[in-house]
């Protein structure tokens, strides 16, 4: 154990918990208008490659974020076709887009294996990142890691206190009612996709330009998944999304520490931890049955068809 | 009564295969309650859509206070003063009641302000009202307050009201007619739209008639008999279900003390239900909506299972088996919502007869279905209980509601039950229908069954029950012979009007 460094394990917990903080912030707005989008994975990858293309071809991570973002989204808007307009199963059109996903970014990103992307620089703030401790593991990071915390934030403050937000709330709650009131159910849905495919798209591309930099086919690793589960064990609250995904993050990060320290335990056992812990501690936290489904939207996953 | 507010002229809307009105024209004034009458699916419904602007009219013409009216949406009707009740609550269960209201009106105040003036309007009504409580955790009496008083914070001109009171016990609809009889002083005009003619006769100025989508008819309520405004919905004469004289029959089914836990956050906790139903009776069940009709069901359906010593029929201990072979012992069920728990909505009406049927009908001998004796079966139903059908093969949803809701009463009814729990057996029936419903669970009681009877149309448990209890809370109170009971003594049974007593003290 004395391998590890404490300041250097809390810092790049943060890191690893970002990709899955965007995607999973995205598909919480998602799911709270009712939808279920099983494609996080599939706009994660597309966000990953078109993110690090757009960042070679011109040279800037900017512009490699925003294109991420309009790649998720566009992916985002195939399923919000099918599942909206045509009103096609939401289950089975979410898988089909992580598959179609992961097949179209192996496709474009057969000519960026083994590119080093140009780097994205950390903020800086200055004598204030000489802190002790404080200063090594929160304040020498890149820009998209407090934006994500700034995401959550917005979203927290979205959801609870304007009034858009309370109309995306109550068409997930109930479609039909939100119908008779004369919202416009399909377009509010449309906007939650859109956003939450940007979301996914910029978790991608934190993967392949800052946390790994660099392009392997399939590099998310089913980071979309834990995400969706995130959301639900989350019991759809944003702070709760934050703490699922940091405690993912510090425990992928720590059990390689502990891989790297050759800690007397199967690598096979300690791979899974992260999985295993996150999910076991938010059952904990969620096992109240009652509350979680006051907060789960109510019209999750359910085809709208303004029938009359 | 010399000014209009708002003239219908020959409004039409036509769906693919059914006319939904056909030239429809009336008028009303400023203040003047109108009650707008007709079986299912004479187009009510459509035509208030119309007016509130969710469904554009092919034809015909609009005028609120002599100018064109054409609402594109919602949304404008709110604007130029038109609200609307719905029959099927439009609220969201897990938000508050100020998100509620706020989500009903085009400028929201902010959120203290509009806590305010929720608290100023529901006092000035008698409608009391927390802002801040769940719109889930209401009662169906307090969740039309929460539709009503949206509507009252937009001042409208005409307020529209879709089967108002289906849902309350009858202090609630008092209470509701006050609310509405000093809007209408104030001059405000309501649409009333109800089935239930005592009440139009006691609340509104004029009627129209509306049969198969066309106007049949218009009538002053108060100058007219029920039954004359019932024979001109239905265009036929109306014949009551007989009752036969009933001797005491043995003890069949017996509730010992059962209790359930809700299995949803909205759902009721059963408390303690004990109850004895005798052969050949009919026990009627009251009570609002919510209040533990549907886990009281699913208890005697067998979906939710009891520990032993709790449900009895003829001595035998059935608390802990399973729906198949309660049914195989004669216990059926019918329960309330017919899409998706009476029946599957997308098979057919022959295969819907199987997954109830199979059973005491033997029509899957050792484990292969019989298609022709299960064929022969759905004929039956439809044969015995008028379902109109254009054959045995169409899914189960392509049925209207009320067709639907004699197949499935009658599935149950032919399988000849010693026990059969119904719920809502003439929801959304028209009453010709009905009268064949209810008549058929009379004579089952008449052969010696034990019919159970759970209803909020307290008329319709007036008619047939011979006992009486209400379910108020997830409790039971003891039961009564229907002969002699008062509708105040049901009312109470029922829990009263929740508060509200207190509030029209108070003014």
């Amino acid at each position: 154990m004395a391998g590890i460094s404490i300041e250097l394990l809390l810092a790049s917990l943060m890191v690893a918990a970002t990709p899955i903080l965007f995607a999973a912030i995205g598909e919480m707005v998602v799911e709270k208008s009712g939808v279920l989008n099983l494609g996080v994975e599939g706009m994660m990858i597309t966000g990953a490659i078109c993110g690090f293309a757009v960042a070679v071809e011109t040279g800037s991570p900017a512009l490699g974020f925003a294109g991420a973002a309009l790649g998720g989204a566009g992916l985002s808007l195939v399923f919000a076709l099918l599942t909206q307009v045509l009103l096609s199963n939401q289950v089975a059109t979410g898988l089909a887009l992580t598959l179609f996903g992961l097949g179209f970014s192996a496709l474009i990103g057969q000519g960026y294996v083994g590119i080093k992307p140009p780097p994205t620089g950390s903020l800086d703030f200055g004598p204030l990142s000489d802190i002790p401790l404080i200063g090594p593991v929160l304040l020498r990071h890149d820009l998209l890691v407090y934006v994500a915390i700034a995401l959550t934030a917005a979203v927290w403050a979205f959801l609870r206190y304007t009034r858009a937000g309370l109309i995306l709330r109550a068409v997930g709650e109930s479609h039909d009612s939100a119908h008779a009131l004369g919202y416009k159910v399909v377009r509010i849905r449309v906007l939650a996709i859109v956003f939450g495919g940007a979301m996914a798209g910029l978790g991608g591309a934190y993967v392949s330009l800052v946390r790994v930099p660099q392009w392997t086919e399939g590099m998310t690793a089913g980071a979309g998944w834990i995400a969706l589960a995130l959301v639900v064990f989350g019991a759809w609250r944003p702070w709760r999304v934050l703490l699922g995904a940091y405690l993912f993050g510090g425990i992928t990060v720590l059990q390689l520490n502990l891989q790297a320290a050759g800690v007397r335990v199967p690598v096979e056992l300690l791979s899974i931890s992260p999985y295993l812990i996150t999910i076991l501690v938010l059952v904990v936290m969620s096992s109240d049955r009652r509350r979680v489904a006051l907060n789960a939207p109510a019209a999750l996953g359910r085809v709208f068809h303004a029938s009359s | 009564m010399t000014d209009t507010l708002l003239a219908l002229d020959g409004l039409t809307k036509a769906y693919p295969g059914v006319i939904a009105n056909d030239g429809v024209s009336f008028r009303i004034a400023p203040g003047e309650v109108h009650a707008l009458l007709g079986e299912n699916g004479a187009g009510k419904s459509t035509l208030v859509k119309m007016i509130y602007g969710l469904v554009k009219p092919d034809a015909g013409r609009m005028a609120l206070r002599g100018a064109p009216y054409t609402p594109d949406r919602p949304s404008e009707a709110r604007t130029n003063g038109v609200a609307m009740v719905f029959q099927h609550f439009s609220l969201f269960e897990a938000l508050d009641v100020a998100e509620n209201i706020a989500l009903g009106m085009e400028n929201p105040p902010r959120r203290r302000e509009l806590a305010a003036s929720i608290r100023q309007v529901s006092h000035d009504y008698g409608l009391p009202l927390d802002p801040a409580r769940l719109v889930g955790e209401l009662s169906a009496g307090e969740r039309q307050r929460v539709e009503i008083i949206r509507c009252l914070l937009q001042n409208p001109r005409l307020l529209i009201m879709d089967e108002p009171t289906s849902v309350l016990t009858p202090q609630e609809v008092e209470i509701l007619f006050a609310t509405l009889r000093k809007l209408s002083s104030e001059g405000t005009a309501i649409l009333y739209i109800s089935h239930k003619l005592d009440e139009i006769r006691a609340l509104c100025d004029a009627a129209t008639v509306l049969r198969r989508g066309k106007v049949v008819g218009t009538c002053v309520p108060r100058e007219t008999t029920a039954r004359e405004m019932a024979e001109l919905m239905v265009g036929t004469t109306l014949h009551t279900p007989e009752r036969r004289h009933r001797e005491n029959g043995e003890t069949l089914l017996e509730l010992r003390g059962v209790s359930l836990p809700a299995a949803t956050p909205f759902g009721t906790n059963l408390h303690a239900l004990s109850l004895k139903v005798q052969a050949g009776e009919v026990m009627g069940i009251g009570g609002v909506a919510g209040n533990g009709q549907d886990e009281f069901l699913s208890v005697l359906s067998g979906e939710s299972l009891q520990e032993p010593g709790r449900v009895f029929v003829d001595g035998v201990d059935i608390g802990a088996l399973p729906p198949q072979t309660r049914r195989s012992l004669g216990v059926l069920a019918a329960p309330e919502e017919r899409l998706g728990h009476a029946a599957a909505p997308d098979m057919t009406l022959v295969e819907n007869a199987l997954l109830t049927g199979s059973v005491r009908e033997k029509l899957a001998p050792h484990g292969l279905v019989n298609w022709a004796a299960t064929r022969a079966f759905a004929a039956r139903i439809i044969e015995a209980f008028d379902v109109r059908t254009p054959n045995a093969d169409v899914a189960a949803r392509a049925l209207s509601g009320g067709n639907l809701q004699k197949f499935v009463i009658g599935r149950e009814i032919l399988q000849a039950p010693r026990v059969l729990v119904v719920n809502q057996p003439t929801w959304g029936v028209d009453a010709a229908a009905a009268a064949t419903i209810r008549q058929a669970l009379l004579d089952l009681a008449g052969q010696g069954a034990a019919v159970i009877v759970i209803s909020q149309d307290l008329d319709e448990l007036m008619e047939i029950a011979d006992r009486f209890a209400a379910l108020n809370a997830g409790r039971l109170t003891d039961p009564r012979a229907t002969a002699g009971l008062s509708l105040d003594e049901i009312g109470l049974m029922m829990g009263g009007a929740h508060d509200m007593e207190v509030a029209h003290a108070a003014q």
